[in-house]
């Protein structure tokens, strides 16, 4: 028989099933009947001869059976039945599944594509990042980027090495495009040989930059990114031979990169060659980061013993001229501690996204207790009908899967349902992320997260289903049935499982609101760090950059600077102008060395501690709203005049001569065949590097001076940042106005990144905001959640004591001892939630301890406030039913039964 | 209640006294558990309902066919029949329990060990 004809057989044999049973049983009873007994009996000897009909012909049909997967169909139908017949409670359930787990998912994406994922490149894990520490170096080791490569370092470590396959250094800049249509301030890469080797990404037109482009006053070479190549010139692939002139030197395009290449997470206009010149290397110069691929195999650990052998090679093999030591270097403790290149991109991005990871997670809990408080109300409500199943004979392993099946039913459409919030939330969270996200453009909502709402849907379903199951589907199941319908005085049991459920929603929304609390108290102390400017709102600032190639001079580069600053003081509405080499926070890097004081003494008078290096403008001061703690600030006469004059920050003040007005007048300098500089203002400490990181010690230099790095002739500083305070900063006239002032002065100048300072601040803070939106997001949606969990408990429980709260009227009990009976049962879970919440918090907050800034993560204040919070609100939600529960008529109750 | 019958019996010997009554006639279900009954002298507590399950199960595995007839008593019923299958089956069940039994017999038999 073919299982065709055999599925046709079976359902006319399994319609007969019944017709035999039945004649079965007449048979006996006519039997019985014959042998005098009376139908009636006989029926009931008939029947209780035979057994349990239903489960015979249930039993009868099993054998025919794909056993699990047609029960699992009938389980199915019947849940899908059931849900549909209470539209209102499915709703709900559905909306709140749906909610929780569109934001996992939301979030999730972002975790997968930027944590999980593998980096765009291929074998990605062979990438590594050159990093190194020098924690013999002062003043260095504050600087989270440790110690970047010099270019005699790279050529140490290309040539000597055991364990890289390749090798390059690279840094970012900017240089204008000119010839095109407007003079452009492009975004550049400057790599060396070996990094596009390393990342091993092949280019999409033409071909990389190659060795023989690096070779210094060689050919003059660049590469461009897609984007760039399709938006000056549209895609055409002609492009490659041709000139293009690059800070007013032409260069030939050699190949376009691909769409989305980065280098780490840096995207780029055009790449150029570094194209060091060896014969005029020294050891220092350690302005470039190490990018490498080791060979397969090679581990972090020989990778780093490698470098490690070669660091005295370095020394041996460079000098930093004349008279110095070139082992001094030992001192500093140069430590290779290279790191995967994944890591190197995602930061410390990860601690923000795992928490707020964690934190959604916790709210999915949060909605499971709810839907589940739901569940149980119904299951309530259907366990007559679960009863009557078990007295037919319905086992109890298959009552517990039919309730399963129903509640993963819900999560499996809550979860389609969520999978659509997600895409959505996926938008928000891009709106709402931090700019400065790594790997912002590779996120999607791929297999793998689908796979996760799938899992997800399918755990919460089960998760919502098992307590009901249990509970209800239990041997016990039959009880229900003797009970009838009396609602008579709830059993403290019955309630047991929802107040747990709800003590623990209590607690979990206290965590997150603790979370959340603490994130505002960060962000109210950052609001209260002097960033070392004022009133950002109205700081318009801009880079402009002034090319050797433009502009030999630099003289004349100042003069232009100068005039430049004049034009913008003369537009409309701006009170001052002035120039800075980098604004605070603005994380364009900045150059550092060694500082001397004259009345110090250093050990082989080689080394001192490193500090930070600022040039400013006359003005700049006033214009950025820096305060000037002592002494004054710079004039145009100190700086043409080459005068040896600097300022210097306060702590830096404070550190060498213990008070800022003892600063002035001392005398510091950089290196040996550098004169003396007097010091002759302090300026307020700055937070340089981010709100949350310590100032740094700054020394402010004139943007024009002698002997600067070590050269001699007066040298400027070429790319600066132009400062303006005006109330009109931001518009869009004002900023035509400004390109107008520029442009009246040198029509080849660009300018970048302009921006008013309080968008500088917004992104610097950017990730403590983000931190905050979300887990205050997550926050709100615990509260709003346990509030309804509260409310639909203490509710419940009053429609159920209505006769027992009649009972207690009818013997003389003042309304206002029901409200408070009521209410205390509220304030009961609420305290218990709240109690067990504080533990838990206790234990969890030291994890978002990275994100905190100026609050402890046990900040009481905060603990307390959500915790009192938390009480109030409880009370509120239970006092609408107890309300209820005072306005009880006590006739209408007792006669209800 | 559903495993009553398996405390009184081990499985598959309602399924082999089934088959030895089918070789010897056709019978259909309620005779079936009639002649079962009064064949054991009432020494086996059979829940008549079990029977049924039973008779699947042997249809299912082509051990026995069912056509519809009508009864002694003139009832339209179904009447089970031994296939070549069922009875060959039915050899090897019987002998394969006959070892059993006796094995079992041996054990517990008084005397030497």
């Amino acid at each position: 028989m073919s299982w065709f004809e055999r599925l046709f057989w079976r359902r006319r044999l399994l319609g007969e099933l019944s017709e035999e049973i039945q004649t079965h049983l007449e048979e006996k009873i006519e039997e019985l009947v014959a042998d005098g007994m009376s139908r009636r009996e006989a029926t009931a000897v008939a029947r209780r001869a035979f057994g349990n009909v239903t489960l015979t012909e249930e039993d009868s049909r099993n054998v025919w059976r794909w056993p699990s997967l047609e029960e699992l169909l009938a389980d199915v139908r019947y849940g899908l039945r059931a849900l549909r017949h209470n539209p209102m409670f499915t709703a709900v359930a559905l909306l709140t599944i749906a909610i929780g787990i569109g934001a996992n998912t939301a979030v999730f994406s972002v975790v997968n594509s930027v944590l999980l994922k593998p980096l765009n490149y291929p074998n990605s894990e062979q990438l590594v990042s050159l990093h190194q520490i020098a924690p013999g170096a002062p003043g260095l080791t504050d600087f989270e980027t440790g110690l970047h490569l010099s270019p005699s370092m790279y050529f140490t470590y290309a040539e000597h090495n055991h364990t890289f396959q390749s090798l390059g250094v690279w840094d970012t800049g900017t240089a204008s495009v000119t010839g095109l249509a407007e003079p452009e301030q492009v975004r550049t890469l400057e790599v060396s040989d070996g990094v596009l080797q390393a990342l091993d990404v092949p280019p999409a037109v033409g071909r990389w930059l190659s060795e023989a482009d690096q070779v210094p006053r060689g050919p003059q070479r660049v590469m461009l990114s897609y984007g760039y190549w399709q938006r000056r010139f549209g895609g055409d692939r002609s492009i490659v031979g041709r000139n293009i002139t690059v800070d007013a030197r032409p260069r030939e395009v050699v190949g376009v990169m691909h769409k989305g290449f980065r280098l780490v997470d840096t995207d780029f206009d055009v790449m150029v060659p570094l194209a060091f010149d060896r014969r005029n290397l020294i050891l220092a110069g350690f302005g470039f980061q190490g990018v490498a691929r080791v060979k397969p195999g090679v581990t972090i650990d020989e990778a780093n013993a490698d470098l490690t052998r070669m660091i005295p090679i370095w020394m041996d093999s460079w000098t930093n001229g004349p008279g110095t030591n070139p082992h001094f270097y030992e001192t500093w403790k140069i430590t290779p501690m290279i790191r995967p290149l994944k890591r190197e991109v995602i930061g410390n991005v990860g601690d923000v996204l795992w928490l707020v990871m964690g934190t959604i997670g916790l709210v999915m809990l949060v909605a499971c207790a709810n839907v589940t408080n739901l569940l149980l109300v119904r299951i309530e409500s259907r366990q007559q009908e679960l009863a009557v199943r078990a007295a037919l004979g319905a086992g109890w392993g298959r009552m517990v899967r039919g309730l399963l099946v129903e509640s993963v039913i819900l999560g499996l459409i809550g979860g389609a349902l969520g999978a659509a919030f997600a895409y959505a939330g996926v938008r928000l969270l891009l709106a709402i992320g931090p700019a400065n996200l790594p790997r912002l453009s590779e996120i999607s909502l791929d297999a793998r997260t689908l796979g996760f709402t799938v899992l997800l849907a399918l755990l919460s379903g089960l998760l919502l289903g098992l307590i009901p199951a249990l509970k209800y589907a239990g041997p016990r199941a039959s009880l229900a049935l003797r009970r009838g319908g009396r609602t008579a005085s709830a059993s403290r049991e019955r309630h047991r499982a929802r107040n747990i459920l709800v003590v623990g929603q209590v607690a979990m929304a206290l965590v997150l609101l603790v979370s959340a609390g603490l994130m505002i108290r960060t962000f109210q102390a950052l609001r209260t760090v002097d960033p070392g400017f004022t009133d950002a709102q109205h700081l318009q600032v801009m880079r402009i950059s002034i090319p050797a190639a433009l502009v030999a001079e630099p003289e004349r580069v100042l003069r232009i600077q100068n005039e430049i600053l004049e034009r913008l003081a003369a537009t409309q509405g701006v009170r001052s102008a002035g120039l800075v080499s980098e604004m605070p926070l603005e994380g364009f890097g900045s150059d550092w060395d060694c500082i001397f004081g004259q009345d110090k003494t250093y050990p082989d008078n080689v080394m001192a501690p490193l500090r930070l290096y600022k040039y400013i403008s006359p003005g700049f001061l006033r214009t950025a709203g820096t305060r000037l703690i002592a002494g004054r600030e710079f004039t145009w006469s100190d700086v043409y005049g080459l005068r040896p004059v600097v300022m210097i920050s306060e702590n830096l003040a404070r550190e060498m001569w213990d008070t800022p007005s003892a600063a002035l007048g001392k005398q510091l300098r950089e290196f040996p065949s550098m004169p003396w500089h007097e010091v002759i203002g302090v300026i307020q400490d700055v937070r340089e590097r981010g709100v949350q990181d310590k100032a740094p010690e700054i020394v402010y230099w004139p943007p024009m001076m002698e002997y600067l790095f070590g050269a001699k002739g007066a040298q400027t500083v070429r790319t600066v940042t132009l400062v303006a305070r005006s109330e009109r900063a931001g518009t869009k006239v004002f900023l035509d106005e400004v390109r107008q002032a520029v442009w009246s002065v040198n029509s080849n100048l660009p300018l970048a990144s302009v921006r008013t300072m309080q968008e500088v601040y917004d992104k610097s803070v950017a990730q403590t905001s983000f931190t905050l939106v979300m887990l205050g997001i997550a926050g709100a949606m615990a509260l709003v959640l346990g509030i309804i969990g509260i409310y639909g408990v203490i509710s419940y429980t009053v429609s159920q004591r209505q006769r027992e709260i009649g009972i207690r009227l009818a013997l003389g009990a003042q309304s206002g001892d029901v409200l408070q009976m009521v209410l205390r049962q509220g304030a009961r879970m609420a305290l218990v939630g709240v109690a067990i919440g504080i533990g838990a918090a206790l234990g969890l907050t030291g994890l978002m301890r990275s994100l905190l800034f100026g609050v402890t993560a046990r900040d009481p204040m905060t603990f307390a406030a959500v915790a009192a919070l938390l009480i109030l609100v409880s009370l509120l939600a239970s006092y609408i039913p107890a309300r209820r529960a005072m306005l009880v008529d006590p006739i209408v109750a007792l006669r209800y039964e | 209640m559903k495993q009553a019958l398996q405390r009184d019996l081990f499985p598959g010997a309602l399924e082999m006294m089934v088959l030895r009554i089918l070789r010897r006639q056709p019978s259909h279900g309620y005779a079936l558990v009639q002649l079962i009954k009064r064949t054991s002298h009432d020494l086996l507590q059979i829940e008549e309902g079990s029977l049924y399950p039973a008779l699947q199960r042997l249809l299912k595995e082509e051990l026995v066919k069912a056509e519809w007839g009508t009864s002694s008593t003139n009832r339209r019923v179904r009447i089970y029949k031994l296939t070549a299958a069922g009875a060959k089956h039915l050899e090897r069940e019987v002998s394969s329990f006959e070892r059993m039994l006796e094995g079992i017999t041996r054990v517990l038999a008084p005397g030497e060990s």
